[in-house]
């Protein structure tokens, strides 16, 4: 390859990363068609990476290939007979993509509606994560595959009859009105928390259950946070995992070791990133309507204070851990409140609220098991703590969380 | 629905199991996976398996049976141990699955018993 191949590559790769989201949205938005606007996408990065090294890069890389884009669709439906009637509105859409580019504006960003149907509620709640990361973020299924522990034809199925169901129930890709959207945004923060994945970071060998899509999360989230900052649960849920994020790179040590957060070095937490958290709970704060992702934040950003003062403040955590029971009393949430009681009031105090959680609810939920095991050997309690220590031992995923738990199991 | 996880390990898992510093750590991995197996209530049935080098294979060459050491083909991971276990889905087979200690693991839907 020469120079200018190489150059012609790297901007179609870059391009494809950052408007592949908008491109296949102002498509699908007027074309209401999701598999046929990502196909036609595919198509058009294809043709960039043949012309581009040839005929050098366009002026403007996207009008290209929304150009283009638009330009196979009207091909497809050409030579397809039902979608013949079409034609007349698919050469509009072309003339509109030429129109975009001449005026030299950049189109319309239509990623927030796309997110929004995403979410809508005659579509599979499993499906919604998946198809945000495909549609917005180009993430194939392969990979949600791997991230979700799903067989990777299952995936590929569940993605195409979602995008099937938006175009034969013609499911809208305007916003919601005004009664429905709130809760479509909660559901719609709900499935970017899910790519999020991450475990209870206050249950010392707590295994997340996936590793999740952390930067794509974010990303998402950001997009939800600029286009609607008055919604507080946008903003802390950002901020909830900006915290997590901020502590990735002390999670594991030197030698590939889990660290529990109590143990983590809070030098290598990132500045910027709990600092942007910071302003997140800040601003939701600001609009005094409490939520589930603001409470979870609040933990976290009591968490992050160990980094200025030195100290975790337990007591806190345990206040903000009885909020979040009342928003959401999940077995996780529990399970963390009963981890941050036993710091801040003393180990039988925890064990009190985590005996007290129903044994079928708690059967093979790791979390449980791991805090467990830490509660009772605090208490003395050694052959039961074993117990419970090889139970959570067996349901982590994670070679370092296991091995960490089988460290803490040995230790007297 | 009844799933089988096919365990398969690598040389070094397999040489893990007689190396007197790594065989109790081996053999713990693999008894706390069970245990858990075991206390979900999923498990139908399950062991574990000798070394691919003690395996006796049968193979049919133009009708007659030839008779050789070893397992039935030659790959660096091979078959270790397996397990039975009746769950919802596919989803919760391969959750059961990644919790397994061996490097691979696969995961087959079995086909209903023959009448």
């Amino acid at each position: 390859m020469n120079m200018e191949t190489i150059d012609a590559y790297s901007e179609v790769e870059r391009t494809a990363r950052e408007s592949y989201g908008r491109l296949v949205a102002y498509l699908a938005a007027r074309w209401r068609d999701l598999a046929a606007a990502e196909d036609a996408m595919g198509d058009a990065l294809l043709a960039a990476l043949e012309t581009w090294p040839r005929q050098g890069i366009p002026a403007k890389p996207e009008s290209w290939l929304l150009t283009a884009a638009s330009r196979r669709l009207v091909d497809r439906a050409r030579h397809t007979r039902i979608a013949a009637g079409a034609v007349p509105d698919l050469v509009a859409l072309s003339q509109e993509a030429r129109h975009w580019s001449s005026k030299g504006k950049s189109f319309p960003d239509e990623r927030l509606n796309m997110l929004f149907l995403c979410a809508h509620p005659e579509i599979d709640p499993a499906s919604r994560t998946p198809l945000m990361l495909q549609t917005v973020l180009g993430v194939n299924a392969e990979r949600i595959a791997s991230v979700f522990l799903v067989k990777p034809a299952a995936m590929g199925q569940r993605l195409s009859r979602a995008k099937a169901k938006i175009r034969e129930q013609r499911l809208s890709f305007d916003l919601p009105d005004e009664t429905e959207l709130p809760v479509r945004l909660s559901s719609v923060l709900e499935a970017i928390y899910a790519a999020y994945g991450s475990g209870w970071e206050e249950t010392a060998g707590a295994d997340a259950r996936r590793r999740g899509l952390a930067e794509e999360a974010i990303f998402l989230c950001r997009l939800i946070v600029a286009a609607m900052p008055g919604e507080p649960e946008a903003a802390g849920l950002l901020s909830l995992m900006l915290h997590g994020e901020a502590r990735r790179p002390a999670r594991r040590n030197e030698r590939g070791e889990y660290v529990p957060i109590l143990e983590q070095n809070t030098a290598l937490w990132s500045r910027t990133m709990m600092e942007e958290a910071e302003r997140c709970l800040r601003q939701a704060a600001r609009t005094g309507r409490l939520g589930r992702f603001q409470l979870e934040a609040a933990i976290q950003s009591v968490h992050a204070q160990r980094a200025v003062t030195g100290r975790t403040e337990w007591e806190e955590i345990a206040l903000l851990y009885e909020g979040l029971a009342r928003f959401a009393p999940t077995v996780g949430v529990r399970v963390g409140q009963a981890a941050a009681v036993a710091e801040a009031r003393g180990a039988e105090q925890g064990w009190a609220l985590l005996g007290a959680l129903p044994r079928e609810a708690v059967r093979g939920y790791q979390p449980y098991w791991a805090t467990a095991g830490h509660l009772l050997k605090r208490l003395g309690r050694l052959q039961e703590a074993r117990e419970a220590y090889s139970l959570a031992i067996g349901l982590a995923a994670d070679p370092s969380v296991r091995e960490f738990l089988k460290r803490q199991s040995a230790s007297e | 629905m009844q799933f089988t996880l096919l365990f398969y390990e690598s040389p070094e898992e397999f040489a893990n199991r007689k190396d007197p510093e790594k065989q109790q750590d081996y053999l713990a991995g693999w008894s706390h996976y069970v245990k858990a197996l075991r206390e979900s209530g999923v498990v139908v049935g399950g062991f574990g398996l000798f070394p691919p080098e003690t395996a006796a294979s049968l193979k049919r060459k133009d009708g007659e049976l030839v008779a050789q050491d070893g397992p039935v083909i030659e790959t660096k991971e091979q078959l270790g141990g397996v397990f039975v276990i009746d769950v919802p889905d596919v989803d919760t087979a391969l959750e059961w699955a990644s919790r397994g200690p061996s490097c691979a693991v696969e995961v087959r839907q079995n086909l209903p018993p023959m009448k």
